[in-house]
């Protein structure tokens, strides 16, 4: 039978760390609602501009607008943006990122990566230390981007890719992070972020205003075609950070349910040695008693 | 008349205006009551707008793109200084 005091120790051990888990959980429960009311804070910019977007290329042919995002050629100088998290504790987030990554490098992208004209752009602390030991070439990190979420510190970092897009730096971005879909599951996402698509000609319903336009279609196209790519830049960021608090939330759930579990277990083990212990002594009283009277 | 100021972080006005000043590409214009539909770019400057009650109210934005569609009004800020 296991030890008396051994296991009075592991259960204290247990229950300190259920406390650490489940404070964290709640910690994360907190930044979840915070990140995700930002969000739904973004997500009527988006839509309207989508929707103005939508609306101006409808009622001009492509051909009529030169994009300079919208170069499509050979994809011989890669970007590939990954965005992972800061910190660790948050189950397979991190990994599945990296897994993929992986994947896509050596799927997609093998001969731009044996050239060495593969380019990596760590957001996040996780993805930036793997990929620099494997001896990747990396972009600067940008962590701290996660530190202090706000649109006008990713646009920065947006302005910096398309920049370096538009001046034949890189022929492809890709993105790769994860979707926020719920606190429980996340999507794993690759998008590409430039070359841009042209938003499709959707044939609505809605009968086409006659609008005044200023200064003119193509102008306004030629300022909204780079807005509404820092939104979707900005919007792939945020919705990583979301999915992260929402990984980390379940995965300190269940420590904390298993941590629950382990203890009721440890305590069943407890009480059966120590009332095995009694018995023993009982027994040994008895038999003590036995002998004198004998 | 309708108006929605919004920024990517959050939306800064929603209600009932009198009348709206905005810093548009081509110059500053005022859209009052019925104002024929219009879709404009914004330069940084001021947006000034009058409420029911006669006030006015200032916002210092750093561009952005206006929509006028049958008294509704969207101005989409790119931020509001």
């Amino acid at each position: 039978m296991a030890n008396l005091k051994a296991i009075r120790i592991r259960i204290t051990s247990v229950k300190s760390t259920r406390q650490i888990t489940s404070a964290m959980k709640m910690v994360s429960a907190a930044k979840l609602r915070k990140a995700q009311d930002k969000i739904v804070r973004l997500r009527p910019y988006a839509n309207k501009l989508h929707e103005l977007l939508v609306d101006l290329s409808n009622s001009l042919s492509d051909s009529e607008v030169e994009n300079v995002y919208g170069r499509v050629s050979p994809p011989e100088k890669v970007l590939i943006i990954v965005i992972t998290s800061n910190r660790g504790l948050c189950g397979a987030f991190n990994a599945n990122v990296i897994k993929e990554t992986k994947r896509v490098i050596s799927e997609k992208y093998a001969d731009q990566f044996r050239k060495g004209n593969l380019q990596l752009l760590a957001i996040g602390k996780k993805g930036f230390d793997y990929f620099r030991k494997q001896k990747m070439n990396m972009l600067p990190e940008q962590n701290n981007l996660l530190h202090d979420l706000t649109f006008d510190n990713v646009n920065r970092v947006a302005e910096q890719i398309m920049n370096s897009f538009s001046i034949l730096e890189f022929d492809r971005v890709e993105l790769i992070y994860n979707q926020f879909k719920n606190a429980a599951v996340q999507n794993l996402t690759n998008e590409v972020f430039l070359p841009v698509e042209t938003a499709p000609a959707v044939k609505g319903n809605t009968t086409p205003t006659d609008y005044i336009y200023e200064p003119d279609k193509e102008e306004i196209i030629k300022e909204l075609i780079p807005k509404s790519l820092k939104i979707q830049f900005y919007k792939a960021v945020l919705d990583s950070f979301v999915a992260e608090h929402g990984a980390r939330m379940t995965a300190m759930h269940k420590a904390t349910d298993n941590a629950t579990g382990m203890i009721r277990d440890l305590t069943l083990l407890y009480n059966k040695a120590r009332q095995a212990t009694i018995t023993n002594q009982i027994l040994e009283v008895v038999s003590g008693a036995e002998a004198l009277r004998g | 008349m309708k108006i929605e100021i919004i920024t990517p972080d959050k939306k800064i006005f929603d209600g009932e205006i009198k009348s709206v000043r905005v810093p548009g590409k081509k110059g500053s214009f005022q859209v009052l009551k019925d104002h024929a539909p219009i879709i404009s770019t914004l330069e940084k400057g001021s947006v000034i707008m009058v409420d029911q009650g006669g006030t006015e109210k200032i916002y210092e934005i750093s561009g952005g793109v206006i929509e006028v569609k049958a008294n509704k009004i969207i101005l989409l800020a790119d931020s509001v200084i």
